[in-house]
C-alpha cells in the first residue's frame, strides 16, 4: 500500500471515529452541565472546600474565582519547582531557577505546557505528577468552565448570574476529563507507554555500551496532556519519545483525544441553546479550517519542499520511523490547531511552509478547532463579529441567537480579537531589538525569526508548542514568554465573561424579517471569512519575512 | 470587590488542595495499579532480557556501530545519540546548511560503509529522528545493510536477509503509521543465528 493510500486512510478512521462520539459526546457535555443534580463526590468536595454549589455567580464573582484560582495555582506550582530538592521523588533533580519556575508554573496553569526545559533533565516525579498532570487537568477543566459560562449567556435572559465557576469546574474534572483520562491513561499503556516509579536503571548494552534508561507514571500524564489539549510531554521529546507514544496506533489515538472536546463542543452549544444548527455551523467553520489546513501541512511535508528535504528525499529529519511522514503532519496539524502543541515530530525541522501552517494554526486564534473551551470562544466571539461587520454591510440590526450587538458587546470583542496580536507583535519586537534575545536563535536567514513568531505566537494562543531551536531558557524569554502566557490567557476569559454578563442581562429580541440567519450554510461562509481577514490583516507582514519568504524563495 | 477576591481565592486554595491529592496521586495510583497488573511487561518499559540480564528496551534505540551489527539511524539525543537523558531532535531547519552537511557526511559514510551507490542511499539513513531514540529503521536500510552484517559475520547473506523480512513490522491494521524493522531486536535475532 503507497504511502499516500495509508495515509489517507488514517485520516479517514480518525474522522470517522470523531463523527461517530460528535452527538453522544456532545449532549452528554450539555446534560453535566444544565444537570440540577450534584453527585456523591462531587457533594463531599464542595463540603470540603466548603463551597456552595447552590450559589449563583455575576460575572465578575465568576472572574474573581477563576483569577484567584490560577494566583493559587501558580504561586504552589512555583514553590513546588522552586523547593522540589527538598521535596520527596525528587530523584535528586534541584530546584528550578526562579525565571524557570516562573515561567513553567504559568505556562502549565494557562494551558498552554510551553516548556523551556527538558523534562528528564530537570523535573522530579512529585512535580510531574502533583504539579503540571495537576494542572493538564485544571486549566483544561478552566477552558471549559469559561466556554460553558459564555453560553449562559445567549441562554438567560434578564439576568447578571452565569453559573458558578466551582461548579463548572469540578463537574469538568469529575464528569468530563477524569472518566476519560483513565480509560485513555490504559490504552495508551496497553500500547506500551510506561507507567512505573521506578528511577533511572542503566545497563549494558548489546554491543557493550551504556545506556540508561528512564521511566515514571508517563501514562497517566500524558492521557491528560492531549486529551486537555495542553500538549506538555514528560520528556523532551514529547509524543516523539517512545515511552509516551510507542506505537503509530498510540500516535493516533493521541491525534484523537486531543481533537476530541474540541470538536463536540460546538454540538453541546448548540444543545444548550436550543438550536443544534448553531452548533452545525461553528463545527462547519472550524471542520473547513482543520480540514485546508491537514491538506496543506501534508501536501508540504510530503512532497518534500525545502533544500534539505528534496535532496534526501523524504522530509525525515525530526520524524520518527513509526509515524512516517503523513502520521506526523496530522498529528502535527492537529496539535497546534487545537492548542495542544505536543508533538511527535520536530516542527523546527517541518518543510518551510509545512511549518508555516502550523504557526497559522496558531494565528487564527485557535479555533480549528482550537483548545479545550477556547476554540468555542474563540469560534463564539468571530460569529459576534460577523453579525456586526454583516450588519454593517447590508444595514441590518447585528443580533446572534436574538442578543443585540450593542457598543458594549463590540467594544469587547473587538479587544478580544486584538489582544492575542498585542501580545505576540510587541514580544516579538522586544525580542528581536536586542541582540541577547536574537542570540538565541538556531537556524540562520528567514528561519530564526520564525523560530522568535512561532515562540510568541504559541505563547499567547496558549499552544506550547515550539521551533525548538530556539535556546529559549534565558531570563528574557522565560519572563516575556510567561506575560504573554498571562496577557493570552486570562484577559480574553475576563473579556469573554463581561461579554457573557452583557448578554445574560439582555431580553431575548424576536426574530424578525430583519435579523440575519446565523444557523445557515452562508453564515459558515461569512464566519470563515471573517476569521481569516482578521488573522491574514494582522499578520502577513510577519509571515512574508518568515515562513513565506523561506518557502516561496 | 476585595471580599469577593479574598474569599474565592480562598476557596481556591482549599480546591486546589481537594483536587491535587484526587488528580495528582488518586489518578496517577489508579492507572499505575491497573497497568501494572493488566500490562506489566508494558508498563515497564518494555525491557528486553538476555542471557539472564537486561539488555535494552524494544521501545528505546541504542547505538550499534559496528560491522556486524544492524545500525540505527543518525540521533541528536545526546552527544553520542541515543542516550534517553537528553531525548530530542537536531531541530534543524529545512534550509540550514549545517543540516545539508550533516546530510552529505552521512550519505558518504553510509554509502562508503554498505556498499550502497550515494543515490540510493535511504531517506531515513540521512536524518535523525525526532526522539533521538528511534528504535526502528525502515525495511529498506535494513535490507541495505544486509550485506555488510552478513561478510562481517561469515553468514549467508539470504539467512540475513530473511532474518529482515522475519523482522519487517507492517502498518498497524494494514494502514495506520509506516513499515518498519526494529533494530535491537534485529539484532538479537542476528546473535542467535550466528
Amino acid at each position: 500500500m503507497s504511502d499516500a493510500l495509508a495515509g489517507l486512510l488514517t485520516i479517514g478512521v480518525l474522522v470517522l471515529a470523531l463523527a461517530a462520539v460528535h452527538v453522544p459526546l456532545g449532549d452528554y457535555l450539555a446534560r453535566v452541565y444544565r444537570s440540577e443534580r450534584h453527585l456523591p463526590v462531587e457533594r463531599f468536595v464542595y463540603r470540603l472546600c466548603r463551597v456552595d454549589p447552590g450559589a449563583q455567580q455575576r460575572w465578575t464573582v465568576y472572574a474573581l474565582s477563576l483569577l484567584g484560582f490560577a494566583a493559587v495555582s501558580v504561586l504552589l506550582l512555583y514553590l513546588l519547582l522552586r523547593l522540589q530538592r527538598v521535596l520527596p521523588l525528587s530523584l535528586g533533580h534541584s530546584g528550578l531557577p526562579p525565571s524557570g519556575a516562573f515561567n513553567t508554573a504559568v505556562s502549565f496553569v494557562t494551558n498552554t505546557d510551553w516548556q523551556w526545559y527538558s523534562g528528564e533533565a530537570v523535573m522530579g516525579q512529585l512535580a510531574q505528577l502533583a504539579g503540571l498532570a495537576v494542572q493538564n487537568f485544571l486549566s483544561a477543566a478552566t477552558g471549559l468552565a469559561v466556554a460553558v459560562a459564555l453560553i449562559r449567556g445567549f441562554v438567560r435572559e434578564g439576568t447578571d448570574e452565569i453559573g458558578n465557576f466551582w461548579v463548572d469546574l469540578v463537574r469538568s474534572v469529575i464528569r468530563v476529563l477524569l472518566p476519560l483520562a483513565f480509560l485513555s491513561a490504559l490504552l495508551l499503556a496497553a500500547c506500551g507507554a510506561v507507567q512505573d516509579f521506578a528511577g533511572a536503571h542503566t545497563f549494558t548494552t548489546l554491543e557493550g555500551g551504556d545506556q540508561t534508561i528512564l521511566r515514571g507514571p508517563v501514562a497517566s500524564q500524558q492521557a491528560i496532556s492531549v486529551l486537555g489539549t495542553n500538549g506538555g510531554g514528560y520528556f523532551n521529546a514529547n509524543a516523539a519519545h517512545p515511552y509516551e507514544n510507542p506505537t503509530a496506533l498510540s500516535n493516533l489515538l493521541q491525534t484523537f483525544l486531543m481533537l476530541l472536546i474540541p470538536s463536540v463542543l460546538p454540538r453541546t452549544f448548540g444543545r444548550l441553546v436550543g438550536s443544534p444548527r448553531h452548533g452545525w455551523v461553528l463545527f462547519a467553520v472550524m471542520a473547513v479550517l482543520w480540514t485546508v489546513g491537514l491538506t496543506l501541512t501534508t501536501v508540504f511535508e510530503a512532497t518534500h519542499h525545502g533544500t534539505v528535504p528534496r535532496e534526501v528525499g523524504a522530509a525525515l529529519e525530526g520524524k520518527e520511523t513509526r509515524f512516517g511522514v503523513w502520521n506526523s503532519a496530522l498529528f502535527g496539524h492537529s496539535a497546534t490547531a487545537t492548542s495542544s502543541g505536543a508533538n511527535d515530530a520536530s516542527y523546527d525541522s517541518f518543510t518551510p511552509l509545512g511549518g508555516g501552517v502550523l504557526l497559522l494554526n496558531m494565528l487564527l486564534g485557535e479555533i480549528s478547532p482550537g483548545g479545550i473551551g477556547g476554540g468555542l470562544i474563540g469560534m463564539l466571539v468571530l460569529a459576534v463579529l460577523a453579525v456586526f461587520i454583516a450588519g454593517l454591510m447590508v444595514g441590518r440590526t447585528p443580533e446572534y441567537l436574538g442578543r443585540k450587538i450593542r457598543q458594549r458587546e463590540i467594544t469587547l470583542v473587538a479587544l478580544y480579537v486584538l489582544a492575542m496580536p498585542f501580545a505576540v507583535l510587541v514580544g516579538v519586537g522586544l525580542a528581536l531589538a536586542f541582540p541577547g534575545p536574537r542570540e538565541a536563535i538556531l537556524n540562520p536567514g528567514p528561519h530564526g525569526l520564525t523560530e522568535v513568531l512561532y515562540a510568541f505566537v504559541s505563547a499567547a494562543n496558549n499552544n506550547g508548542s515550539a521551533f525548538a531551536g530556539l535556546t529559549s531558557g534565558t531570563t528574557f524569554y522565560n519572563t516575556a514568554l510567561a506575560l504573554a502566557m498571562l496577557f493570552g490567557r486570562f484577559l480574553p476569559m475576563v473579556l469573554v465573561l463581561a461579554l457573557a454578563g452583557s448578554l445574560a442581562a439582555q431580553q431575548r429580541v424576536p426574530v424578525s424579517s430583519g435579523t440575519l440567519p446565523t444557523h445557515q450554510p452562508m453564515f459558515a461562509g461569512l464566519l470563515t471569512g471573517v476569521a481569516v481577514i482578521v488573522t491574514g490583516l494582522t499578520f502577513f507582514p510577519a509571515l512574508a519575512l518568515g515562513p513565506l519568504a523561506e518557502g516561496l524563495k | 470587590m476585595t471580599r469577593h477576591l479574598f474569599r474565592q481565592t480562598a476557596a481556591g486554595l482549599r480546591m486546589l488542595l481537594v483536587l491535587t491529592v484526587l488528580l495528582g496521586a488518586l489518578y496517577p495510583l489508579a492507572v499505575w495499579g491497573v497497568s501494572q497488573l493488566a500490562f506489566h511487561h508494558r508498563a515497564e518499559g518494555s525491557l528486553i532480557h538476555h542471557e539472564g540480564r537486561v539488555v535494552g528496551s524494544s521501545l528505546i534505540g541504542q547505538r550499534f556501530t559496528g560491522r556486524g551489527w544492524f545500525h540505527p539511524r543518525p540521533s541528536a539525543a545526546g552527544a553520542e545519540g541515543y542516550d534517553p537523558r537528553a531525548s530530542g531532535a537536531s531541530n534543524l531547519g529545512p534550509d540550514n546548511p549545517e543540516l545539508l552537511d550533516r546530510v552529505h557526511r552521512r550519505r558518504d559514510a553510509v554509502s562508503h560503509a554498505d556498499g550502497v551507490p550515494a543515490a540510493e542511499v535511504p531517506p531515513d539513513a540521512l536524518t535523525a529522528s525526532a526522539s533521538g531514540l528511534d528504535p526502528h529503521v525502515s525495511p529498506d536500510y535494513a535490507h541495505r545493510q544486509a550485506a555488510r552484517v552478513a561478510d562481517a559475520r561469515g553468514l549467508d547473506v539470504r539467512r540475513v536477509t530473511e532474518l529482515v523480512d522475519a523482522h519487517t513490522g507492517g502498518r498497524v491494521l494494514g494502514f495506520i503509521g509506516a513499515e518498519r524493522v526494529n533494530v535491537l531486536e534485529l539484532n538479537l535475532a542476528l546473535l542467535a543465528a550466528s
